[in-house]
C-alpha cells in the first residue's frame, strides 16, 4: 500500500495498470465490468418503472460486492484451495438448515434469516463446488483417475441434488455446470464425454419425476406457450414480443411499451433482457452480448496463463459459467430455453446473485495478479 | 502427494488450454445461435410483433352518456344524475378474485352475504363487464382503497353519475326507475350503444323513454397497461347526453294525492282533459325508487315483493276495479243516445227490481227505494234499480258497443309500459273467454258498473275525459316534451290519438252532465260536500263497488267484516262542468263508501288544481 502512494507521488512511475495490479485488480476485466454494470444501471431504471431508489439500492449492493472482488482478489490463489474443504462443508451445512428452517419465498425455500440479512447458502454454493473440484481433481495428475472422477461428481451431485429439492432448478443446474466445467476441462477423455450425454439424456425421465409441479409447468409452457396465454405461457408471450418490436435499433431508451406499461412481467429481474431488446434493438442486445463475450474472453485468457492446474480449472470454469448464465437466461428469454428464473448476470435487480458473480471475478484477478509471486 | 505419479506440469496446461479454445469456439457458436435467434425475433417477425405489441397496449373505452333529467310541469326535477365514487371490479382482470374479495373485504368491513353475493354476481356476469363492488363510496373509503390500490388489479374506483330521484316514492311508478341491465335488457339493447352503460330504465317513463333518455355513447382511446389502468388517452369522440324529458305532472297535485290517500291502498289519476295530459298518477302503497338503482338487497327486495299490499304494483295503470257506480253517467248516455230513454223518462224505485218471470230482487243500494226517479236523479242520487231497468232495456250488446267508444275494456295507450286493459263484458266475450251462454241478470249488474266490469283508474279517468270533452277523445300522456342536450328549444311529444266519438245528438252530453253536476251541487247529491268551496260547478259521480258478494235479503255491515272485505271507494269528477280543465278519477281500496271516502280526495285535489283562481 505504502509503495502504490510512493509510486502515485512519482508520475513517472506511476501507470493504472500498474496501480491497479498493485491493488491485485486486473484493469481490462474491470473496465469490461464497469461499462456492463453501468450499461445495467441504466437499463434498470427504465426496467424498473424510473424508480431512483431501486437504482439507489443496486447501486448500494454493486459496492458491496465490489468489496468483496476487492477483498478475494487480495487472497492469494493457495489460500484459497485450502478453504475449498471448509467453504464446501460450510455450503453444505447451510444448505441443509435452509431445507430444516429456511424461509419461504413465492413456494420454495431459498432463504436464511441470520437475523440482519437474509441469506441464500446456493450463492456460496456457486463458488465452493468448482473450487472443491478444481482442489480435488488438481492434487493428482491429470486427466483424473475414474475413481477421482467419481468422487468429483458426488461433489457435485450432492448440493445440486439439495438445492433441486429446495426447490430451485436453474440454480441447481448452474452450480452443477460450473462443477462439471471443472471436470470437462481436467481432461477427461471425450469418449466418457459422449458417454456422460448419453446417460443423461436417458436420466431425463427420471428428472422429470423428481421435479415440482410448477416446474413441470414451466416445461411444457415451453413447449407450448400459446396453450396457456393469461397463465405460464404469459412471460414468454409477452417476453417475445417486446423483443421482436424491438426491431433493429429498438424504440428508444424509456420508450418500450412493453416494459413501460407494465405488459411484460419480471421487467427488471429475470426477462430484464427483453427490455434491452425493445429499447435498444438487435444492435443493442448485440452489445451486450458482446460485452459479455469479452469479459468471459478476458476470463479464459486468465486462464490460460495461470500457473497452476488449480488455477486454470478454477479460472475457466467461472468464466464459462458466468456465459452460461448469459445463454440461460437470454435463451428462457428468447423462448430457446424452459423459464428457470435465472437472473441475466450483473444486469438484473438483486442483490446476492450479484455479490457472488464479482467474487468469481475477483477469484480470477487474484489469480492472474498473484502470477508473478507464484514464479520462483 | 509425492506417492502418486508425479505431475507434469506443462502436459497438463497443453491439455487444459486444449479444453478451454474447445470452450471458446462453443461458446462462439452459442453467441451465433442466440444472435440468430434474435434477428429472427427482431428483424424477420418485426412486423408481427410490432402489431401486438400495438394491440397490447390500445384499448378503446367507451363513455357513458349522462342520462336525461326530467321534470315535472313546473320544472321541478324528478330524476337527476349525481356524482358518487364506486368500486367496480373487471373480472378478467383480476388474477385471483376470491383472494381480492377477501382482501376487500377486511378493508371494508363487508359481510360474509356481501361476498357471496358479489361472487354470484361476477360468476353471471360476462368476464369483461364491470361487476360493482361497493355504491356510493364515502370520500374516506375511497382514500383506504387508493392507499392499497395496488393490491388490487382490475379493481378500481370509479366516478360515475348514478340516477337519483329526490322525490324518493312520490313518482315511483309513474316515472319509474333505472336498474342494472341484466340478461333479459341485453338481449333487446344496442350492446355498442350500452357499452359502459351499468343501467337502464325498467319501469314507468324511465322505461318507455329510454331510447331519448339514454343518449349516445362516446370512446376513448387509451393506452393502458397490462392491468387495464388507463395510463393515457390517445383520442375522444363525447358521449351525447340524453334528452331531458318535461312531464305534464304537477308535482303538487301529487303531493296533495299521495297525502289524501294516505294509509289506504288505491289510485288517483287527474288528467288535463284539453291536452289529455296527466297531471298526477299515485298508486299507493309505493316505495323508494332510489333503491333500485343502487341494486337492492334480494332481502329488502322480497319484503318489497312479498308485501301483502304489494307496493311494486302501479294501481293507477294496472290494478282492475269494478267502477261500480261511476259508469252510471256512461249507460245513461248509452240510453239516451241509443234512444231508449229521454231526458225526461221516469221510473219508479221500490228497492228492488225483478226479471219478468223471475223471483230473484235485484236490489237499490236505498232498501227503502227511491220513489218515482227520472235521469238526474237516477245519475245524482245513483238509483241502481233506475239502472237495471235502462240497461234490461239496451240489452248487454248495445251498452258494450257503446262503453268500447269511452275505451272501457281497453288499454288508453298511456306512455306508461303495462298498462292493463280492463274488461267490459259483452255476450261475445263470455261466450270466447268462458264458453257459456250470457244470462240477463248479468246485463243488470253490468249497468251498474258490477258483475265482470273491470277497469283501471287511468281508464276511468281517460273515459271521464272524454264525457267531459263532449266525445273528443285524447289518449292520455305524461311526457309533454323532450330537449335535446345543448339546444334551447322543446319538441313536443306527439298525441297518439285525438277524435270525436260519433253522436246522435249533441245534447245528451249536457244531459247527462248536467246529472253530474247535480251530484256535487244537488241537494242530495251523494257528493255534495265536494261543492264547498268552489266558485264554479263541478261534474261527478261516486261509486262504491262490491268486493264482497251478499247474499239475498243480508245487510252489508261493515263493522262485522274485516277490511279487506270492504267496498272499493270511487269517485270520478270533471271541472269545470261547462268547460273543464281538470279531471280527476279515484280509487278507494277498501275505502268502503264513494260520497265519503273517495269524493273528499278529488275535492281536495280540485281545491289544489284551481287554487290560484
Amino acid at each position: 500500500m505504502s509503495s502504490l502512494i510512493t509510486d502515485y507521488q512519482n508520475p513517472q512511475r506511476w501507470s493504472m495498470t500498474k496501480a491497479l495490479s498493485k491493488l491485485h485488480l486486473d484493469a481490462l476485466l474491470l473496465l469490461g465490468l464497469f461499462t456492463l454494470l453501468s450499461a445495467g444501471l441504466m437499463i434498470l431504471f427504465s426496467a424498473g418503472d424510473q424508480d431512483i431508489d431501486l437504482l439507489f439500492r443496486q447501486l448500494i449492493r454493486m459496492s458491496a460486492a465490489f468489496v468483496v472482488l476487492l477483498v478475494i482478489s487480495n487472497v492469494h490463489p493457495d489460500r484459497m484451495r485450502d478453504s475449498a474443504y471448509w467453504l464446501y462443508a460450510t455450503g453444505l451445512i447451510l444448505l441443509v438448515a435452509v431445507l430444516v428452517f429456511g424461509h419461504e419465498g413465492k413456494g420454495a425455500q431459498r432463504w436464511l434469516d441470520l437475523g440482519l440479512f437474509r441469506f441464500q447458502p446456493s450463492e456460496l454454493m456457486k463458488l465452493a463446488v468448482p473450487l472443491l473440484v478444481a482442489t480435488y481433481l488438481a492434487e493428482r495428475p491429470l486427466p483424473p483417475t475414474l475413481s477421482r472422477l467419481f468422487v468429483g461428481l458426488v461433489m457435485i451431485i450432492v448440493p445440486s441434488f439439495l438445492i433441486a429439492r429446495q426447490p430451485d432448478l436453474g440454480t441447481a443446474l448452474l452450480i452443477a455446470s460450473s462443477g462439471l466445467l471443472v471436470v470437462f476441462l481436467s481432461g477427461i477423455s471425450w469418449r466418457l464425454i459422449i458417454g456422460f450425454l448419453t446417460a443423461s439424456t436417458a436420466a431425463l425421465p427420471v428428472l422429470w419425476y423428481v421435479m415440482h409441479d410448477y416446474q413441470r409447468q414451466r416445461v411444457l409452457t415451453f413447449l407450448n406457450p400459446e396453450k396457456d396465454p393469461l397463465g405460464s405461457g404469459y412471460h414468454i408471450i409477452q417476453s417475445k414480443i417486446a423483443i421482436g418490436s424491438g426491431g433493429l435499433f429498438g424504440r428508444g431508451w424509456l420508450e418500450g411499451t412493453q416494459s413501460q406499461l407494465a405488459f411484460l412481467p419480471e421487467r427488471s429481474t429475470d426477462f430484464i433482457f427483453a427490455v434491452i431488446a425493445e429499447e435498444f434493438g438487435l444492435l443493442g442486445v448485440g452489445l451486450i452480448l458482446l460485452l459479455y463475450l469479452l469479459i468471459a474472453g478476458r476470463g479464459l485468457y486468465i486462464a490460460s496463463q495461470a500457473q497452476s492446474s488449480f488455477a486454470r480449472l478454477l479460472a475457466g470454469s467461472i468464466s464459462m459459467t458466468f456465459l452460461v448464465y448469459v445463454f440461460v437466461n437470454v435463451g428462457m428469454v428468447t423462448g430457446l430455453l424452459p423459464v428457470v428464473g435465472v437472473p441475466l448476470p450483473l444486469v438484473s435487480y438483486g442483490g446476492t446473485s450479484m455479490v457472488t458473480l464479482l467474487a468469481g471475478f475477483g477469484i480470477l484477478m487474484s489469480i492472474h495478479t498473484h502470477r508473478r509471486m507464484m514464479s520462483p | 502427494m509425492s506417492r502418486f505419479a508425479l505431475k507434469d506440469h506443462f502436459r497438463e496446461s497443453r491439455l487444459i488450454n486444449d479444453r478451454l479454445i474447445f470452450s471458446a469456439i462453443f461458446v462462439g457458436l452459442l453467441f451465433i445461435v442466440v444472435m440468430v435467434r434474435l434477428a429472427v425475433l427482431q428483424i424477420l417477425e418485426y412486423e408481427h410483433f410490432d402489431s401486438l405489441s400495438n394491440k397490447n397496449r390500445v384499448d378503446i373505452e367507451a363513455l357513458p352518456p349522462q342520462r336525461g333529467l326530467i321534470y315535472d310541469r313546473n320544472g321541478v326535477v324528478l330524476a337527476e344524475n349525481i356524482p358518487t365514487f364506486s368500486l367496480e371490479l373487471i373480472p378478467e382482470n383480476v388474477p385471483n378474485i376470491d383472494k381480492s374479495l377477501q382482501e376487500l373485504a377486511s378493508l371494508f368491513a363487508m359481510t360474509d352475504a356481501e361476498i357471496s353475493d358479489l361472487k354470484q354476481q361476477i360468476n353471471q356476469e360476462r368476464r369483461f363487464r364491470q361487476v360493482v363492488v361497493r355504491q356510493r363510496l364515502t370520500e374516506q373509503e375511497v382514500a383506504i382503497f387508493s392507499v392499497n390500490r395496488h393490491r388490487f388489479p382490475g379493481i378500481d374506483v370509479i366516478g360515475r353519475l348514478i340516477r337519483h330521484y329526490p322525490q324518493g316514492a312520490l313518482f315511483s311508478h309513474t316515472v319509474g326507475y333505472v336498474g342494472r341491465i341484466n340478461e333479459r335488457d341485453q338481449k333487446t339493447i344496442d350492446e355498442k350503444n350500452y357499452k359502459g352503460t351499468l343501467h337502464i330504465g325498467k319501469t314507468g317513463i324511465e322505461k318507455r323513454y329510454e331510447t331519448l333518455l339514454h343518449g349516445t355513447v362516446g370512446y376513448q382511446q387509451v393506452e393502458t397497461n397490462v392491468q387495464g389502468r388507463v395510463v393515457r388517452e390517445l383520442h375522444r369522440t363525447v358521449p351525447v347526453s340524453g334528452d331531458e324529458l318535461f312531464l305534464h305532472m304537477d308535482i303538487n297535485l301529487q303531493r296533495v294525492a299521495a297525502k289524501e290517500l294516505g294509509t289506504f291502498n288505491g289510485a288517483v289519476v287527474a288528467l288535463e282533459p284539453k291536452t289529455g295530459g296527466v297531471l298526477a298518477m299515485v298508486s299507493k302503497p309505493d316505495f323508494d325508487a332510489n333503491s333500485f338503482v343502487s341494486g337492492i338487497s334480494s332481502k329488502e327486495y322480497a319484503l318489497l315483493r312479498d308485501s301483502p299490499n304489494r307496493p311494486l304494483y302501479d294501481r293507477a295503470a294496472r290494478g282492475h276495479y269494478p267502477p261500480g257506480s261511476t259508469l252510471k253517467p256512461f249507460v245513461a248516455l248509452a240510453g239516451l243516445e241509443q234512444g231508449v230513454i229521454n231526458e225526461h223518462s221516469q221510473s219508479t224505485c221500490p228497492g228492488w227490481f225483478t226479471l219478468p218471470g223471475q223471483e230473484h230482487r235485484y236490489r237499490c243500494w236505498k232498501s227503502h227505494g227511491h220513489g218515482p226517479v227520472d235521469l238526474k236523479k237516477a245519475v245524482s242520487q245513483s238509483c241502481d234499480v233506475y239502472f237495471y231497468e235502462l240497461s234490461h232495456a239496451l240489452g248487454i250488446d248495445r251498452m258494450h258497443n257503446f262503453l268500447d267508444l269511452f275505451g272501457f275494456g281497453h288499454r288508453t295507450d298511456i306512455d306508461i309500459p303495462s298498462e292493463g286493459m280492463g274488461l267490459s263484458p259483452s255476450r261475445e266475450w263470455k261466450r270466447n273467454a268462458r264458453n257459456q251462454a250470457w244470462y240477463p241478470g248479468e246485463t243488470l249488474i253490468s249497468g251498474i258498473g258490477q258483475g265482470f266490469n273491470q277497469t283501471t283508474p287511468i281508464q276511468l279517468a281517460h273515459a271521464t275525459a272524454v264525457l267531459a270533452m263532449r266525445g273528443l277523445n285524447i289518449s292520455p300522456q305524461v311526457a309533454r316534451a323532450s330537449r335535446r342536450s345543448g339546444q334551447s328549444e322543446l319538441q313536443l311529444i306527439t298525441k297518439k290519438k285525438a277524435e270525436a266519438l260519433p253522436m246522435v245528438n249533441r245534447m245528451h252530453w249536457e244531459t247527462v252532465i248536467d246529472s253530474m253536476v247535480e251530484v256535487v251541487h244537488g241537494e242530495r247529491g251523494t257528493a255534495r260536500h265536494v261543492s264547498e268551496g268552489l266558485s264554479f260547478k263541478v261534474a261527478g259521480k261516486t261509486g262504491t263497488a262490491q268486493v264482497f258478494g251478499i247474499k239475498q235479503d243480508e245487510e252489508y255491515d261493515a263493522d262485522t267484516l274485516s277490511k279487506k272485505l270492504h267496498d272499493h271507494a270511487l269517485f270520478i269528477a270533471f271541472a269545470p262542468a261547462d268547460d273543464p280543465e281538470f279531471v280527476v278519477a279515484v280509487v278507494v281500496e277498501n275505502g268502503g263508501s264513494g260520497s265519503k271516502t273517495a269524493a273528499p280526495i278529488a275535492h281536495k285535489m280540485i281545491k289544489q288544481y284551481f287554487k290560484n283562481r
